[in-house]
């Protein structure tokens, strides 16, 4: 690791004001990506704002919606009762419980790993990314390969995932990373049926083909017939195109069939 | 370099650290606390697991500076009065171990797995310890420790 200068953030202005002023900042949540990556010597930040004090984390409910600071942890979201069932079900299933006390929403969404979690639930549910900026909707943030929205040196403040009538998440984790191989995210949302499919290309991205069957007919039968091109999909060591097509659609019956 | 304090077993410590100083490297090289292993260096093994306000982490993924403040737990902060833990004695009582390379980071995560489900059931515990990897025992006397330890604690 190239060394770095370190700052603690006492607020988002804070933070925005440190990493103005540092030739070439970034900020850190958990580390739980950052540190392997800045291991790697992949980057090379003269400064790294550490987010932890800078009063992100939290959870509330106000009966329509949750919001979620951006520092929360994986393990506190998996634990709390102001988050759906669906949801904790995301934060419970990523990486092993050491990752869960670090790693953060925040972290997980500005970073758009390809096999990420919780962008398929920001998908599904429609959800708003508040940043020191502005608001982002969830279909207008995930914009590539680890690419996003948002601008050099925006914070994520918080995510807020409004109320589905239901919804669940199947994810068939990589046996070795926990990451998702396939995840899908469907929902019965505020705005109709949205379904999210994370691991399967560069990005989390929605699945129009499965929405238009599970509108018709919310049922793991409707997606009988539904086949997904192997076109874009990615293939590796650990599953070929084909495979990976396949399973978005048996993630998705099985989304459906967990969220009843 | 930054000055870095904390709490580790109890004690206060402070040192001079770099920025890219990590947790586990201030812990070893530092305080020569080397009961905590570096088994991988990139976040999979678990071997550096320790406690860091209560909750298991990595710190090998950790800075030393993110623990500015914490109150830090490793394995040489567990036996009291000459007394191992009960999860480190239940571990001996199993055979938990082999060549005890993954153990220190082994028996934090499991602690902690303990505190959150004091009466865990064997597929907990194999959930609950998947960022711990062990190359002898096959896990099977790992779960069985983590049982006994878990009744001997009241769970
Ligand atoms: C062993 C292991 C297994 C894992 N398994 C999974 C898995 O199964 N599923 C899964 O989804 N993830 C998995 N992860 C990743 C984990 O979820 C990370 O926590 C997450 O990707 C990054 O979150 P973080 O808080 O650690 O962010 P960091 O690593 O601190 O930051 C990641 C990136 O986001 C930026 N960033 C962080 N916070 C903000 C913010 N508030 N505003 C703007 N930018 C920000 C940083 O600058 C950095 O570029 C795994 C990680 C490990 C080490
Ligand atoms: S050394 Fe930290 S996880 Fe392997
Ligand atoms: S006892 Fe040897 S690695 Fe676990």
């Amino acid at each position: 690791m190239y060394d770095f200068k370190f700052h603690s953030a006492f607020s988002v202005d804070d933070a925005a004001a440190k990493l103005a002023a540092a030739e070439d900042g970034t900020v850190m949540a958990g580390g739980q990506t950052l540190i392997p990556v800045l291991k790697q010597r992949l980057a090379n930040p003269s400064d790294v704002v550490d987010l932890s004090g800078a009063g992100l984390s939290g959870i509330t409910n106000n009966g329509d919606s949750v919001t979620i600071g951006a520092m929360t942890t994986h393990a506190e979201v998996a634990g709390s009762s102001d988050v759906s069932a669906a949801l904790r079900s995301v934060a419970e299933g990523i990486g092993d419980a050491q990752v869960r006390n670090r790693g953060t929403l925040g972290g997980s969404v500005a970073n758009n790993d390809p096999a990420a979690d919780y962008p398929a639930a920001l998908l599904g549910l429609g959800a708003t990314i508040t940043t020191n900026q502005r608001d982002i909707a969830a279909d207008d943030f995930f914009t590539g390969l680890f690419e996003t929205a948002l601008n050099d040196g925006e914070i994520i403040k918080s995510v807020t995932f409004p109320n589905a009538t239901k919804a669940a998440y199947a994810k068939f984790p990589n046996p070795a990373s926990r990451y998702a191989m396939v995840g899908v995210f469907a929902a019965q949302a505020a705005d109709g049926v949205r379904v999210a499919v994370t691991g399967a290309t560069d990005c989390a991205h929605r699945g129009p083909k499965l929405e238009a069957a599970l509108s018709a007919n919310w049922s793991p039968d409707a997606l009988d017939g539904v086949t997904i091109p192997a076109d874009h999909i990615n293939g590796d060591i650990h599953g070929s195109p084909e495979y990976r097509a396949h399973l978005v659609v048996v993630m998705a019956k099985r989304a459906v069939a967990a969220a009843g | 370099m930054a000055t870095v304090s904390m709490t580790v077993n109890g004690q206060a410590v402070s040192g001079e650290v770099e920025g890219r100083t990590l947790l586990v490297q201030f812990l070893r090289e530092n305080l020569n606390l080397t009961g905590t292993h570096v088994g991988c260096d990139t976040s999979q093994c678990g071997a550096c697991v320790v406690h860091v306000n209560g909750d298991s982490m990595k710190s090998c993924t950790m800075l030393a500076l993110q623990a500015d403040g914490a109150e830090v737990t490793t394995i040489e902060g567990l036996a009291q009065g000459g007394e191992m833990h009960p999860m480190q004695q239940a571990f001996q009582d199993n055979h938990g171990l082999q060549c005890g390379f993954c153990t220190p980071g082994m028996v934090m995560s499991a602690i902690d797995l303990v505190a959150k489900n004091p009466n865990p059931d064997e597929a907990t515990i194999r959930e609950q310890l998947e960022g711990n990897i062990c190359r002898c025992t096959g896990y099977h006397n790992i779960v069985k420790a983590v049982q006994q330890a878990a009744k001997a604690t009241g769970g």
